[in-house]
């Protein structure tokens, strides 16, 4: 199948590659720009372990085409960490309440939850719920990634976090 | 000492041993998307396989034509039954003692069941191939109810067994009969029938669903044909296993196999048992001589990897008018799918169904499980349980309501009449287990203590009166469960895995400077290994948890051990763990004692140390230790401090707990709001209580999933119609409801820190729990039991034949 050239910016970094038009984005993510932290769980969009934020918008790369994303910028998980290297206020907030288990949802559920902060600063429980549903984890019954996001709100809200009553 | 001297809290806190609620060393990496999972792997040149598979349920297999496929641009082969039987691989054994075939050998047994494995350059080609091969079924009768499948004319499924009248485990009584496993005492527990007061019967069904890990199973193979060694990267449980397994049918020397499991996405059970995939790329390797990945995709892993339960349980109990259970009777049909491939322990073709008398002190019981074939996908696992015990668990304790109901008494009171009572640890149950500890009372008040079961049982009586009045539409359900796990596989005297005794290994090496490695026969998916075997080691030896690095899943390097499934790492693992950690800490003393000068019994353990008795000045610390260990040895002795050990249990370990649910239905939309969840579990001694609620959490979330809506449902096609996450009821954060946790600890006497293991308790105690707030919401409308998955159309379907409607 002839290839198409493909260019987006990830992670801050220029990325061109040639690729078949049918090639899904998650594919093009992992295989050619080598950035394995996005997951491929159910390829319908229903899990959310592939999501990606793509101009601003969560979007799940299982079933988007590369082509569909020329010219566009990208942030994987890769890209979540703070500039410095040290984990994110997010990340931080995963590890310290214990949501994650076996870490494959994980990188989707930070990118997706970057952005609902992105979008509510200072979410609810439930705006939170709501706001993941998209994304599933089948290991932490995700109270504790309600309580990861509610952390990292406080962190970058600067406020102390203090555990809601769910 | 002076002000600067650590006190002993300080010291103990350091170690962030067991107790301490340590934050897992491995979400580092996993929350910055630096795991390595199976799909992570490349190797230079790597081709990918995937299936040509059936789409139907059974067919005869007239022909395969490949000619067009081998055209596609970067197909370079595929393989079909005649390409494996020309190296004997065509069929595989099973972990329960029946063969497999690999690809379809003359007929389909069950829709997407492999037929040709297209190895390409890339997916995307292996795909495009895999859409040209040509196939010509003849559809044969399906058959899909388990119940029609001993009638005499029932189509013959396995022709290859035709003519057999016995199996693995004794005789069949019909060409789709497998097995049948009986045990109890048949007599006198019909005697105990004949002369009950009361009894119930009913037939508890517990449907077929499926553990989804968010990672499907997939695997790397490479055959260096030079070494002649096969290097195989699987998203596997049981690595060990998995290398002796292919050693066996492969005749590959076992040196000569290097199996990594590496980070994992979640097992479940799912990852337990060898599927085609994993032979046909290892083959795909030795013909084309290049690494060979294959990934399957979750259509496939829904509907052709293993499934979990199908048992159908017709169920009695005879009790006392006053509520106590005099005999239990259990007949199972278990469908089993087209080939008996269920991962249980060799000589359990019914796993541990045998725990099926539950927490209480039944005199006699008698239990009877048909195993059966149909036309659905084979390989029942232990998903997240241990051996068919969560199908005991939901049957005893469903019934354990129903009894309740007929008598008229609360089904806690009933309960608590029953139950095993402390003093009668270690105990011995009808069925043949001994329990090893147990406070089943306590557990049961405080978690009634918590909820104000009293107060919420008026709230459920006033309810009724209210829909009585027609002053509500909404009913409430209060489910309660008890149940006891059985968990720890297991003791070698009676379990084994294909003839590998069940124990669990781990190596421990610390080095100079007073860090080390441990290496242990388990393989995480999820339970945080990394970060509690640590812990059991710093409390151990008091050398801190962060100073101890724990490596699993690489055979070439991990002592052999059974891996990862059925709750069985801390039971087993856990106490290797320990072992070691002593063996160390016993050369630790002699080292000790000689560079103190002093006989070894004049010291003592004290924390991260030893000390001389009487002397709190005189101290040696491990660190110091582990630095006189590779200089200044006692004379004779070897320098170095390391240590290995296989631990083979004596004992399974019981964890047990005490569940409720509250719950409201809306008889006019079937829709329910689970408006409370407490789960209070006994694991005994706790490593990282942060990670057992983490575990109970995800349990419980998996448990609502299944008792609430989850279902591999089949037409009467044998079509697979809940094939992707579309139709398979798969909870987000939206529905899942909040969960409170509490906890007793009875440890266990045999095991070395007296940890029994908690991951799956959640499920097994869940499931029951959800559904007997169902039934229990229904209860009072005339209703004795309504069968799971209990979603919104099956309960307005519940309302309506109630008669109920408006």
């Amino acid at each position: 199948m002839p290839k198409t050239h493909v260019t987006m910016k990830v992670n801050g970094s220029e990325v061109e590659r040639l690729a078949e038009p049918r090639t899904l984005l998650v594919h093009f993510l992992r295989e050619q720009a080598q950035l394995t932290g996005t997951h491929i769980g159910c390829e319908t969009s229903h899990c959310g372990a592939c999501t990606i934020d793509i101009d601003g918008m969560s979007v799940k790369s299982c079933t988007m085409l590369a082509v569909q994303a020329n010219g566009s910028e990208i942030t994987t998980i890769e890209g979540m960490a703070n500039v410095d290297g040290s984990l994110s206020a997010l990340q931080e907030g995963f590890r310290m309440m214990h949501g994650l288990q076996c870490g494959f949802c994980t990188p989707g559920m930070i990118v997706r939850a970057h952005r609902l902060l992105q979008e509510n600063p200072s979410p609810t429980e439930t705006e939170i719920r709501a706001g993941i549903s998209g994304n599933i984890c089948r290991c932490t019954g995700y109270q504790n990634i309600v309580k990861a996001i509610q952390y990292a709100a406080a962190k970058i809200n600067g406020v102390d976090y203090k555990e809601a009553a769910e | 000492m002076n002000d600067l001297t650590p006190t002993r809290e300080q010291r103990e806190a350091a170690l962030e041993g067991m107790g301490c609620k340590r934050k897992r060393v491995e979400d580092i990496r996993f929350t910055q998307g630096r795991g390595n999972y199976v799909d992570d792997v490349k190797l230079p040149g790597m081709l990918h396989g995937d299936f040509v598979r059936s789409p139907h349920a059974h067919a005869r297999v007239k022909s395969i034509d490949s000619t067009e496929a081998l055209k596609v641009p970067g197909v370079l082969a595929v393989i079909t039954a005649e390409t494996l039987k020309t190296v004997n691989l065509a069929w595989m054994p099973t972990l329960a003692g029946d063969v497999q075939m690999v690809l379809a050998d003359g007929k389909v047994l069950f829709q997407n069941q492999e037929v040709a494995f297209v190895v390409a350059t890339d997916r995307y080609a292996a795909d495009d191939g895999v859409n040209k091969v040509v196939v010509e079924y003849e559809a044969l009768p399906v058959l899909v109810d388990p119940f029609k499948a001993m009638d005499p004319d029932a189509p013959v499924l396995r022709e290859d067994l035709a003519g057999k009248t016995s199996g693995a485990h004794g005789p069949r009584k019909h060409h789709n009969h497998i097995f049948e496993w009986a045990i109890g005492d048949k007599d006198l527990t019909d005697a105990a029938f004949a002369k009950a007061e009361v009894t119930i019967k009913e037939m508890i069904s517990y449907h077929r669903t499926h553990p989804s890990p968010l990672e499907t199973c997939q695997c790397v193979c490479s055959f260096d044909k030079i070494k002649g060694e096969l290097t195989i990267w699987g998203t596997f449980q049981a690595p060990h296993v998995i290398r002796t397994v292919v050693s066996l049918i492969a005749k590959i020397p076992e040196q000569k196999i290097h199996v990594i499991a590496p980070d994992i996405g979640g097992g479940f059970g799912n990852k337990v048992g060898a599927y085609p995939g994993y032979i046909c790329a290892a083959v795909a390797s030795i013909v084309t001589g290049k690494p060979v990945k294959w990934v399957e995709d979750r259509i496939e892993n829904l509907t052709a990897t293993s499934f979990a339960r199908d048992y159908h349980m017709t169920t009695e109990l005879a009790a006392t008018k006053e509520g106590k259970v005099t005999g239990l009777r259990v007949h199972v049909l278990a469908d089993h799918g087209a080939f008996d491939a269920c991962a249980d322990p060799s000589k359990w073709p019914a796993g541990f169904f045998n725990i099926v008398t539950g927490s209480y002190d039944f005199p006699v019981a008698h239990c009877v499980v048909d195993g059966i074939y149909t036309n659905k996908a084979p390989g029942g696992v232990a998903y997240r349980c241990s051996f068919r015990v969560t199908e005991a668990a939901y049957c005893i304790e469903r019934a354990m309501d129903i009894l309740a109901q007929k008598l008229g008494m609360d089904p806690a009171e009933l309960r608590l009449k029953n139950f095993v009572r402390p003093e009668q640890f270690p105990y011995h149950s009808a069925l043949g287990w001994e329990y090893d500890s147990g406070d089943y009372h306590t557990a049961m008040r405080k978690m009634m203590e918590a909820v104000d079961y009293a107060g919420l049982r008026k709230e459920q009586a006033d309810k009724r009166a209210a829909f009585k009045r027609g002053e509500t539409r909404d009913i409430m359900g209060i489910g309660v469960s008890f149940f006891t796990e059985i968990v720890g596989a297991g003791p070698s005297k009676n379990c084994d895995i294909l003839g590998i005794a069940m124990f669990d290994s781990c190596e421990i090496r610390l080095h100079p400077t007073g860090s080390g490695i441990a290496r242990v026969g388990t393989k995480s998916q999820g339970q945080g290994h990394e970060t509690t075997w640590a812990q059991i080691i710093a409390t151990e030896i008091g050398i801190p948890a962060d100073n101890i690095m724990v490596e699993e899943g690489n055979t070439d390097t991990a002592p052999y051990g059974l891996g990862t499934y059925g709750s069985r790492s801390t039971p087993v693992a856990g106490a290797a763990i320990a072992m070691a950690a002593r063996k160390i800490k016993a050369k630790a003393q002699m080292i000790a004692a000689y560079k103190l000068e002093v006989h070894e019994d004049d010291l003592e353990w004290d924390i991260d140390g030893f000390r001389v008795k009487g002397l709190p000045e005189k101290v040696m610390s491990m660190k110091d230790i582990c630095w006189a260990a590779y200089n200044s040895v006692p004379p004779g002795m070897e320098p170095g401090l390391e240590a290995v050990s296989y631990y083979d249990p004596p004992n399974m370990t019981y964890p047990f707990g005490a569940y409720l649910c509250v719950m409201e239905i809306d008889v006019d939309t079937g829709v329910y709001k689970i408006r409370r969840f407490y789960a209070l579990d006994d694991c005994g001694t706790r490593i990282n209580p942060m990670i057992i609620e983490g575990q109970i959490h995800g349990g419980l979330t998996e448990a609502f999933a299944i008792a609430m809506g989850q279902e591999i449902r089949y037409d009467s096609e044998g079509n697979v119609v809940t094939g992707s996450f579309m139709d398979f009821f798969m909870p987000t954060a939206v529905e899942t409801p909040h969960w409170e946790t509490d906890f007793t600890v009875t440890p266990s006497p045999h095991h070395p820190i007296g940890a029994k293991g908690v991951g799956e308790s959640p499920n097994v105690g869940g499931v029951p729990a959800f559904s007997n707030a169902v039934n229990d919401a229904f209860s009072f409308l005339g209703s004795t039991h309504i069968q799971m998955p209990h979603d919104f159309w099956r309960n307005w379907q519940a309302a309506k034949s109630l008669g109920v409607l408006g």
